[in-house]
């Protein structure tokens, strides 16, 4: 064995390396290129809307009168779905990994996992023809029993199309996501801290308290926020489903309307000042979502320390 | 507060499969009781039938009976969970609970049992969980750090604290020093050896010579062949079995000439 035996190489391995460290590399450089052109393009063609004079934006006062209430209709859709799916989808997600026999956990998993591959026009459609006519008489009772409440405020809505349904529907899109993706993470839940839990005498609710649902923390904050992701964007489901209006804390009366179902229901037949107008839309739909990310990033690096990554 | 334990001709099944063949033994309070033999032979599996906790697994079940001064483990109506929270265990890979702290471990399952407890009842049982294993003087600085931080040797201390926070009546270690250096090893003997004065210890160990240094009665297990189920073939005083056991294949394994 001599030096030169080290500095030979074999030409095919270094070959395969090469190729293969740059393909990841371009494949990197792909996505930040394809980010950044997209951000650039919404910046670009909404300066005009930003800058335009305000009797000449839509509603005659200017870009933020237009924006603001579509920003709060599409939080508040976002919110009711989050606020119904989340903890559904975290007990159907225990249920699956850690209560259910094994024949039926599979079975349920596949059910779940086959809710999210429905169309979201499909949701629509349901939530027009079905839901809103079936949940109109709970919004009467609601208005009648709990209107002192300015969310539950009457007369409510006699087709039933509000952004309470809306929402509703939103918070069965999203399920099969944070379902799915929180049941993984039980599922990963390193048995050892399982059994640490049961041997002090945890029964086996004590013992998800205090081994499964610490560990899955992060994960299901990544899950909600990618639930949220969706509901912020959903365009089909709520376009078909809310009927429209200005903006109402009410909601159970027809108002209210979402960033993505504006831009799609008034999309095909603007121009001109009206197609600016709506991608700075899009395009302040794109920083809430950013920030939404970036918040749920800073939630889960906070809590790096007891992570049990370490 | 410590309990003996008295196995009459108990059976582990798996689903069919039997691991675990008739199995008869009388282990004493206060006392260290050392299971040894090869791989597989269902010494484990038998540890984890005294306190239920084979049970986690499914198809699990036994015949026969586990006495706890003359309670039945195993009796009609008996639950698990009360079970487990008077017969501790240590696990062979030191797992403290990485979401909490090192108080917070050792209060874990004080909190199970006894749901409410004043923070001047905590420290106080803290600090003697904590003295009694051994860990005290290491941690009193950062008890608000988490236990995962700690190196595993005073993890496994840690969990042993936590074990021994709620009073058990027998701990059960399932070869607590496998995943530690020589030196957290003999951390963890020298405690066992301090334990017996309060607890009764049972302990499965695949290192003779711990058997032998810290156990006062050792039981060899062995397996006829794959497949077949474990049994137990002596149980002795310690001392007896290693210098003059009367089977033969506990005398081979103890000797090394084993296969």
């Amino acid at each position: 064995m001599t030096a030169t035996s080290l500095t030979t190489t074999q030409g095919a391995g270094r070959a395969g390396d090469k190729v293969f460290s740059g393909a990841a590399l371009a494949a990197g450089c792909l996505i930040l290129a394809v980010l950044f052109g997209v951000a650039l393009f919404l910046v670009v063609q909404a300066i005009p809307a930003l800058t335009a004079p305000s009797a000449e934006i839509q509603g005659g006062e200017g870009f933020f009168a237009y924006i603001w209430p579509i920003v709060i209709g599409t939080l508040i859709a976002a919110v009711i779905a989050l606020v119904i799916a989340t903890p559904i989808a975290i007990g159907v997600a225990l249920f699956i990994s850690h209560f259910a026999p094994r024949g039926l956990a599979s079975g349920l998993g596949y059910v779940v996992d086959l809710l999210a591959a429905i169309p979201s026009v499909i949701y629509g459609a349901w939530g027009a023809a079905f839901l809103a006519k079936e949940i109109s008489p709970a919004y009467n009772w609601l208005a009648a029993n709990m209107g002192w409440l300015p969310i539950f405020q009457g007369p409510a809505s006699a087709t039933g199309k509000t952004i309470l349904t809306a929402g509703i529907v939103l918070s069965v899109m999203v399920l099969p996501i944070i379902t799915s993706l929180s049941r993984e993470i039980f599922l990963q839940t390193p048995k050892l801290h399982e059994e640490a839990a049961l041997a002090l005498g945890a029964t086996r609710w004590e013992m998800i308290k205090m081994s499964v649902l610490p560990f899955a923390r992060p994960g299901i904050i990544s899950a909600v926020m990618l639930g949220l992701g969706r509901a912020l964007g959903e365009t089909m489901a709520v376009a078909l489903v809310l009927s429209s209006g200005a903006l109402t804390a009410s909601l159970i009366q027809s108002g209210n309307q979402t960033i993505a179902a504006e831009i799609a229901l008034n999309f095909p037949e603007a121009s001109g000042l009206k197609v600016s107008t709506l991608i700075a839309a899009g395009l302040v739909l794109f920083i809430i979502t950013l920030a939404v990310n970036m918040i749920a990033r800073w939630i889960i690096s906070r809590h790096k320390e007891f992570s049990g990554a370490n | 507060m410590s309990k003996r334990i008295d196995v009459k001709d108990l059976n582990v099944y798996y689903g069919d499969f039997l691991a675990v063949e008739d199995v008869t033994i009388n282990i004493e309070a206060k006392s260290v009781t050392a299971f040894i033999g090869p791989s597989g032979c269902g010494k484990s599996t038998f540890l984890r039938t005294l306190n239920r906790m084979h049970e986690v697994l499914p198809g699990a079940r036994v015949e026969g009976e586990v006495l706890l001064d003359g309670d039945n483990l195993y009796g009609a109506g008996v639950d698990p969970v009360t079970v487990r929270s008077q017969i501790g265990m240590v696990f062979q890979r030191p797992n403290p609970f990485p979401t909490m702290s090192i108080r917070d471990n050792v209060l874990a399952g004080v909190k199970l049992n006894n749901k409410k407890i004043s923070k001047g009842e905590a420290d106080v049982l803290v600090e003697r969980s904590l003295k009694g294993a051994n860990l005290w003087n290491e941690v009193k600085d950062r008890l608000d750090k988490p236990g995962s931080g700690l190196s595993g040797g005073q993890q496994q201390r840690l969990c042993i604290a936590r074990a021994i926070a709620v009073e058990p009546q027998v701990i059960l270690m399932d070869e607590p020093c496998s995943a530690l250096d020589p030196i957290s090893t003999l951390a963890i003997e020298d405690l066992i050896n301090e334990l017996k004065d309060q607890y009764t210890v049972v302990i499965v160990t695949h290192n003779m010579q711990q058997a032998a240094r810290v156990s006062d009665k050792t039981a060899f297990f062995n397996i006829a062949g794959t497949g077949k189920p474990g049994k137990l073939i002596e149980f002795g005083d310690t001392h007896t079995m290693f210098s003059n056991p009367a089977q033969k294949a506990t005398e081979d394994y103890v000797s090394g000439r084993f296969g």
